[in-house]
C-alpha cells in the first residue's frame, strides 16, 4: 500500500490547527493556576473572546482591532472573578462556574446579530513556501501568525516561569504565599495580572476559533474546549510543555473522527464525538492515580483565598 | 472614613439576608442591561419577572420549571456541604432520563399500575450509577470530581442523542430524532386540567423533608458538616471519608435522574434530544442561592425557574434573545457570592473628627 506522505502531513496539520485554541487557553489557565487560583471559568471566557473577535471583525472591518480586541474583551471579563475571588474572597469554583454561566449567556445575546454571517479571511504566513518541500512543508508553513504563537507559547511559558524572576515571584505566590507576602510581595496583585493575563489567552483561544479556525459564529461553539483545557492543565502536571503534547493528543481525537467517518469506519458519530470526553477522564485517572506526584506538582495554596490582616 | 473591619464570628442575620441583596442587584443590573439594549428597563423587567407568572397557567410553569431545580439543588446541597463538587447533574439527569425513558419504552404497549413506579426507580437508579462514576474514581484513584463529572455531561447527551436516532427512535416516527410516545401509565399524573403541572412536584418537596432531617437530625448531617468545614478535622474524628463521598454522590445522582423522570414522564413523555434546559447547571446557582438550606432551595428554584420564564415572555413581547436568562442567571451568582463578603467582613463608618 502507497501511503502519500503529503496527505499525512495534510492530517497532521489539521491535528495542530485543532490544538491551537487548547494551547492558548491552557497555558493561560497555567499561569492563573501556577499563582494559586483556580479559574473554572475558562469556557466563558473563550466564547466571550469568540464573540467579540467576530464581532469586532465584522464592525470595523480591522483582524488585528478584533484580535486585541477578544483579549481585551478576556481581560475584562476576568477582571469580575479577580475582583471577585482576590478583593470579596470568594469562593474559586463558584465564582469560576458563575463566569461560565454568564460568559455563555451574554455571548449568545451579543452574538444573535451575528449568526449566518461569514466570517473573513485571515491572512497566512509564508504561502509561498507552502508546496516547497513534501511531507514539511503543510507543517511548517502557510498559517496565521496565531498558529505560530501558539506553538511557542508553551516554550516562552516554561521560560518566564523557569528563568525569569517575575515567574519565580508567580511560583512563590502560588506554592507559599505567606513566605512571598513576608518576602514584601504584593500577593492579591500579583494574582491579580495572572488572572487577567489568563483571561487574556483565553479571550485568544476564543477569537482562533471564530475568525481562523471555522471563521463564523455560532453559538456555543467552543463546546467543552475550555473544560478540556482545564483538564489538560492538570494533565500536564503544570509543565507548560506537556500542555504542548496533551493538545495534540486532544486535537488528533477531534480531527480523528472526521477521517474515520471519510473512510467509512461503521462506528456510531456519537461514540467518536464523545471520545475526547472520555479520553479526558481515562487520563485524568491515569495521572491522578500517583497522588504523591500530583501533590508535588500541584502549586501548593491552589484554589485557597489568600487573606491578610493589616 | 469608612473602615472595613473583620467580623469575629459570621453573621447569621446576614447569611439569610444577602441572597435577597444578591436577587435585589440583579434586578438593577438587569435593568441597566436593558436599558444599554435600548429598552424602557421597567418595563422589560416587568415583562421578565411578573408578566410570565401573572395568571394561573404562568404559575404551574413557574412550578413545573421550579420542580426539577429544586430536587436538583436539594441532591447537590448533600454534596457541596461536604465539599465535593459535584457540577455534572446535568449529565445525570440525562442519564437517569435514558435508563427510566428504556424502561418506559419496554411498556410503551401496556398499561398497569406497577409501570409508574418501576419507570421512577430505574430513574433513580440510572441518576446514581452515572453519578458513582465521579465518585469512585474520586475516593479511589485522587481524580478530580469537578472535570470528569462534567466531562460525563458531554457524554451522557451523546449517549442520548445516539439512542433517539439510532436504536430507540420510533420506528413509525418518519425518522425523526425521538422516541415512541410512553403509554398512559408510565406517565407522572397532571395535578390540574389544563395545566402541565404534575406529580412530579411531590418528589421535590420530599426531597426537601427528607434532606432537612438528615442535615439538622442526623449523625450523618453533622459528618457531613464537619468534612465541609475541615477534612483534616473530619479524618481526625475518625470518619469514613471515602463512604460519605460515594454517599453523597449517590444521593445526589438519585435527585438529578428523578429529576430526569419528572421531566420524560411529565410534560414530554417521550425521550428527544432536548430534556433539559441546562436544569442540572442552573440547580448549582440555586443550591447556593439557597444557602444549602432545603427551605431556602424551595424559595431560591421559584426565584431562578423565574428567569426561564421571563427569558421566554420576553423572547416573545420584546425580541430580547432567550438567554439574557443565562445571563440573570450569572449575575444572581456573582451578586450572591460578592454580598458574602459582608459576612466575614464589617463594614464601619467613622467619624473623621480627632
Amino acid at each position: 500500500m502507497i501511503v502519500d506522505i503529503n496527505f499525512i502531513g495534510l492530517i497532521i496539520t489539521s491535528i495542530m490547527a485543532s490544538a491551537v485554541p487548547l494551547i492558548l487557553a491552557s497555558c493561560g489557565e497555567l499561569i492563573t493556576e501556577r499563582s494559586g487560583v483556580l479559574n473554572l471559568g475558562v469556557e466563558g471566557m473563550m466564547i466571550i473572546g469568540a464573540i467579540s473577535g467576530f464581532a469586532l471583525m465584522i464592525v470595523t472591518g480591522s483582524l488585528v482591532i478584533a484580535v486585541f480586541g477578544a483579549m481585551l474583551a478576556g481581560v475584562l471579563i476576568s477582571t469580575i472573578f479577580a475582583f471577585l475571588t482576590q478583593t470579596l474572597i470568594t469562593n474559586h469554583v463558584a465564582t469560576g462556574l458563575a463566569l461560565t454561566i454568564f460568559g455563555i449567556g451574554i455571548s449568545a445575546m451579543i452574538g444573535k446579530n451575528f449568526v449566518g454571517i461569514p466570517g473573513k479571511d485571515f491572512p497566512i504566513l509564508f504561502e509561498s513556501f507552502k508546496d516547497a518541500i513534501p511531507f514539511l512543508s503543510p507543517i511548517l508553513f502557510g498559517h496565521s501568525i496565531v498558529f505560530y504563537f501558539a506553538f511557542a507559547l508553551p516554550f516562552l511559558t516554561n521560560y518566564f516561569l523557569k528563568k525569569t524572576k517575575i515567574g519565580l515571584i508567580v511560583r512563590a505566590v502560588g506554592d507559599s504565599p505567606d513566605s512571598a507576602s513576608n518576602q514584601g510581595i504584593n500577593v492579591r496583585l500579583v494574582r491579580y495580572l495572572c488572572i487577567l493575563y489568563g483571561g487574556a489567552m483565553c479571550g485568544l483561544a476564543g477569537a482562533y476559533l471564530s475568525m481562523i479556525y471555522t471563521p463564523q459564529w455560532i453559538e456555543n461553539m467552543t463546546g467543552g474546549r475550555g473544560w478540556i483545557a482545564l483538564a489538560l492543565v492538570v494533565f500536564s502536571t503544570w509543565n507548560p510543555i506537556k500542555i504542548l503534547v496533551g493538545a495534540m493528543i486532544f486535537g488528533g481525537l477531534t480531527i480523528i473522527q472526521f477521517h474515520m467517518q471519510a473512510v467509512g469506519v461503521r462506528i456510531p458519530v456519537q461514540f467518536l464525538t464523545a471520545l475526547p470526553y472520555i479520553v479526558t477522564i481515562i487520563v485524568l485517572v491515569v495521572i491522578s492515580r500517583d497522588s504523591r506526584k500530583i501533590r508535588l506538582s500541584t502549586p501548593s495554596s491552589l484554589g485557597k483565598s489568600f487573606y491578610k490582616d493589616n | 472614613m469608612i473602615k472595613i473591619v473583620k467580623r469575629d464570628q459570621p453573621s447569621r442575620a446576614i447569611f439569610f439576608l444577602t441572597p435577597v441583596l444578591a436577587i435585589f442587584l440583579t434586578l438593577v443590573a438587569g435593568g441597566l442591561i436593558f436599558y444599554i439594549l435600548g429598552f424602557k428597563p421597567f418595563e422589560a423587567l416587568k415583562f421578565f419577572f411578573i408578566v410570565p407568572i401573572a395568571d394561573k397557567y404562568g404559575f404551574s410553569e413557574l412550578l413545573l420549571k421550579a420542580t426539577p431545580l429544586c430536587l436538583i439543588a436539594i441532591g447537590l446541597s448533600f454534596c457541596f456541604k461536604s465539599n465535593n463538587w459535584n457540577i455534572g447533574a446535568e449529565g445525570q439527569l440525562t442519564f437517569g432520563a435514558i435508563v427510566s425513558g428504556g424502561v418506559a419504552l419496554l411498556f410503551y404497549d401496556q398499561e398497569g399500575f406497577y409501570i409508574l413506579p418501576i419507570v421512577i426507580l430505574a430513574g433513580a437508579i440510572g441518576g446514581m450509577l452515572y453519578a458513582s462514576i465521579p465518585a469512585i474514581l474520586k475516593t479511589y484513584f485522587n481524580t478530580n470530581e469537578i472535570l470528569v463529572s462534567l466531562m460525563l455531561v458531554y457524554v451522557s447527551k451523546l449517549i442520548l442523542d445516539y439512542l433517539v436516532v439510532g436504536p430507540w427512535s420510533n420506528p413509525e416516527g418518519f425518522n425523526f430524532p425521538e422516541t415512541r410516545q410512553f403509554s398512559e401509565s408510565a406517565r407522572l399524573p397532571l395535578l390540574f386540567e389544563g395545566l402541565r403541572i404534575h406529580a412530579g412536584i411531590f418528589l421535590a418537596l420530599a426531597a426537601v423533608v427528607i434532606s432537612w432531617f438528615i442535615f439538622y437530625k442526623t449523625y450523618l448531617g453533622f459528618q457531613m458538616k464537619v468534612s465541609g468545614f475541615s477534612l483534616k478535622t473530619a479524618k481526625y474524628a475518625g470518619y469514613k471519608g471515602k463512604k460519605m463521598i460515594i454517599l453523597v454522590f449517590l444521593i445526589s445522582g438519585a435527585c438529578a435522574g428523578l429529576a430526569g423522570v419528572g421531566e420524560i414522564t411529565g410534560p414530554i413523555g417521550q425521550l428527544h434530544r432536548e430534556i433539559s434546559p441546562d436544569y442540572g447547571f442552573t440547580a448549582i446557582i440555586v443550591a447556593f442561592l439557597g444557602r444549602l438550606n432545603p427551605v431556602g432551595i424551595i424559595f431560591a428554584s421559584l426565584v431562578v425557574a423565574i428567569t426561564y420564564l421571563g427569558a421566554e415572555t420576553a423572547q416573545i413581547f420584546m425580541q430580547i434573545p432567550k438567554y439574557t436568562g443565562q445571563v440573570f442567571q450569572g449575575m444572581i451568582l456573582f451578586f450572591l457570592l460578592a454580598s458574602d463578603y459582608l459576612l466575614f467582613f464589617k463594614i464601619k463608618f467613622i467619624g473623621s473628627k480627632k
